[in-house]
């Protein structure tokens, strides 16, 4: 809670001064507002001695989002379509702690087959099957 | 009778065929993603954004709300059989529902919740109708004041979508908006916080936001407690109520849609409190409240005619105002924007096909989910088995491949793992995500009709005082806000969330 707080306390710091007028007026306005309000949520939570209470972190399942995410960023245009959307939903699969690996690799090999019928074939997505790193 | 045409060119509009097809398929996967706890519809609406962009845009928008309130819809059903809301408003359906299913009245229970939705979603439609067009052309009488007090009012009363605390609510409105003022300043072209980054120049995609925010934030947690699901799928027979259920039900029904209709025009979840006052209402009036919470079929009937009116009428500010009620009304802000076309009191005129068509489309679809739901119900059962490892790498990658194919950029890819893991960090914080969505979209509407205000008043900031419409909109915004403060009411909501979970 207290976390959050701070998370938000600081960006409205971070964004709301360094300003000039003019363009920065509104941002500076609600950034003050912002600042207010985080300063609230500590000093409430302070009060109330509310301790932080995050939880089990996922962090596998963290890691392995993000990192199918990025890579799809960075390697659709590289890679191309098939083979990016391949790679990011297996490792999507491994966020999971449940999941076999063969599963994964089924899985993984079904939504690829699903995703390009659908968006390259049915929907006429303008991205390359194949990116340029294939073509020999 | 003006109406009649109007209607009339809106159901010629609706009944092409590609506007039927897309209807269905709205309205199917709407359900399908009430039906799947996990995905929402303000995330699968998210997602299928970038791939309406090949439509007409009439079409656009009537699959993307027939997502909308095939949602509500599709909530239901699992709120009935496996007691678990797959959207917030059928939280209060589970209640007496489930109950229901468990003596083995299944049945009943969903026929009930269908018949109660489609005749609130046909009244609601109509109020819609009647409603919409003379409300435009007041709001064609807004000036730039009024429209920032009416903003800022629908920013404040948003603050009912969260549960928890009112001051984390607003702390995250305000840090919607600052992400909202990322990008090129409106008027003299400054870029503000982009970093040197080229691609923060036109500020950030909204669909990034709300993919990440409600996708792959919500899958995160849901990863977070990995081994909570347990799903126990009882039979469904006799699917037709009783004569005495049929009796019982019809009163609930027209009080639910009344309140509904009245409620879902509020901005910030009408729809979740619309199924709450009318379980409340029910449980108030009726002759054996000691059922209530034992398989009342009155506490079926009156909730789910209550958040389908709702979620009809919740249309209501969105295409007069331009005012986006609910974080998938301001994705339908998006929808239009991108066609085109801005939201709000021009729409009526200039694009009436669209308008009227999207509205007939709407009882279109409350019919085509009648007709869906009570004999395939069998089927979105079966759909409860799909395991979520299959599921969520299918959302991830779908959410990737729908964003990465908006702009061909890889930088709003980026964004949703930002946002992705900003919303997680958030929700674990006790701090909810809608209302950030929805400051993010209102905000730079709100610093737009701010300046343009001072400007037109060579800087004097009583003009929001003293032009009267401004005046009673912003008297009603600190009214929600004192109230949204007060103890007694908090403790009435905390008292509706705790019953939710």
């Amino acid at each position: 809670m207290i976390g959050g707080a701070f998370v938000v306390g600081s960006l409205s710091y971070s964004l709301g001064t360094p300003l000039r007028m003019g363009p920065g007026y509104f941002p500076l306005l609600v950034g003050g507002i912002m600042t207010a309000l985080g300063i609230g949520i500590v000093v409430k939570g302070l009060v109330a001695g509310e301790p932080i209470t995050l939880g089990a972190v996922p962090w596998r399942a963290i890691a392995a989002i993000v990192l199918a995410v990025v890579f799809f960023g960075f390697f659709v245009r590289r890679l191309g379509f098939v083979p990016t959307s391949a790679v990011t939903a297996l490792l999507t699969t491994l966020a999971s702690s449940r999941v076999k690996p063969l599963w994964a690799v089924a899985v993984a090999a079904g939504l690829t087959v699903g995703a390009t019928l659908i968006f390259v074939v049915g929907l006429q997505l303008r991205i390359p099957l194949f990116g340029p790193w294939l073509q020999f | 009778m003006e109406l009649l045409d109007n209607l009339a060119l809106g159901f010629s509009t609706a009944f092409l065929v590609q506007n039927v097809l897309y209807c269905f398929v709205g309205v199917l996967l709407g359900t399908a993603v009430g039906v799947l706890p996990g995905i929402g519809p303000t995330a699968t609406v998210a997602m299928l954004l970038p791939i309406t962009f090949n439509f007409e845009p009439v079409t656009a928008l009537i699959m993307l709300a027939g997502i909308y309130y095939g949602a509500q819809y599709g909530g239901s059903t699992t709120a009935i059989l496996i007691n678990l809301p797959g959207e917030s408003s059928a939280a209060v359906t589970a209640l007496d529902g489930h109950e229901m299913a468990r003596q083995g009245r299944a049945g009943p229970a969903l026929a009930t919740a269908a018949i109660g939705s489609f005749f609130a979603g046909t009244v609601a439609t109509l109020v819609l109708a009647v409603a919409a067009p003379p409300l435009a052309r007041v709001a064609l009488e807004f000036g730039p004041a009024d429209y920032f007090s009416l903003v800022l009012l629908g920013l404040i009363l948003s603050i009912a979508l969260a549960r928890g605390s009112t001051l984390k609510a607003l702390g995250m409105i305000a840090l919607g908006i600052l992400f909202g003022t990322v990008g090129q300043d409106i008027y003299t072209g400054t870029p503000r916080f982009t970093f040197d980054q080229r691609e923060l120049y036109g500020g950030i995609d909204f669909v990034s936001v709300a993919v990440g925010l409600f996708g792959v934030a919500e899958i995160l947690r849901n990863l977070g407690n990995e081994d909570s699901r347990t799903a126990v799928i009882s039979k469904v027979r006799n699917l037709w109520p009783t004569k005495e259920d049929r009796r019982r039900i019809v009163a609930p029904i027209l009080r639910g849609t009344g309140l509904g209709a009245a409620l879902g025009v509020l901005p910030g979840g009408g729809h979740v409190l619309a199924s709450f006052t009318s379980y409340a209402v029910e449980k108030r009036v009726s002759k054996r409240p000691e059922e209530f919470g034992h398989g009342a079929i009155e506490g079926v009937a009156g909730p789910e005619s209550a958040n389908n009116a709702a979620a009809q009428t919740s249309f209501i500010p969105l295409l007069t105002l331009g005012l986006p009620a609910h974080p998938v009304m301001a994705l339908m802000v998006g929808a239009f924007i991108v066609h085109g076309i801005t939201p709000g009191p021009n729409v009526i005129n200039e694009e009436p096909a669209l308008f009227w068509g999207l509205i007939a489309s709407m009882w279109i679809g409350n019919l085509l989910l009648l007709l869906l739901n009570l004999p395939l119900i069998g089927m979105w059962v079966q759909m409860l088995r799909i395991p979520y490892p299959v599921l969520f790498p299918m959302i991830i990658l779908f959410a990737a491949i729908g964003t990465y194919s908006l702009n061909f950029n890889a930088f709003d890819v980026y964004a949703i793992v930002f946002f992705g893991l900003l919303g997680y960090i958030l929700i674990k914080c006790g701090c909810e995500p809608a209302p950030m969505l929805l400051g993010f979209v209102l905000g730079p509407l709100l610093e737009e009709h701010l300046r343009r205000a001072l400007i037109i008043s060579r800087g004097d900031p009583t003009v929001f005082l003293t032009r009267p419409i401004s005046a009673a909109l912003l008297a009603v915004a600190v009214a929600a806000l004192v109230i949204a403060v007060l103890p007694v009411i908090r403790k009435r909501r905390e008292q509706v969330f705790a019953e939710e979970e």
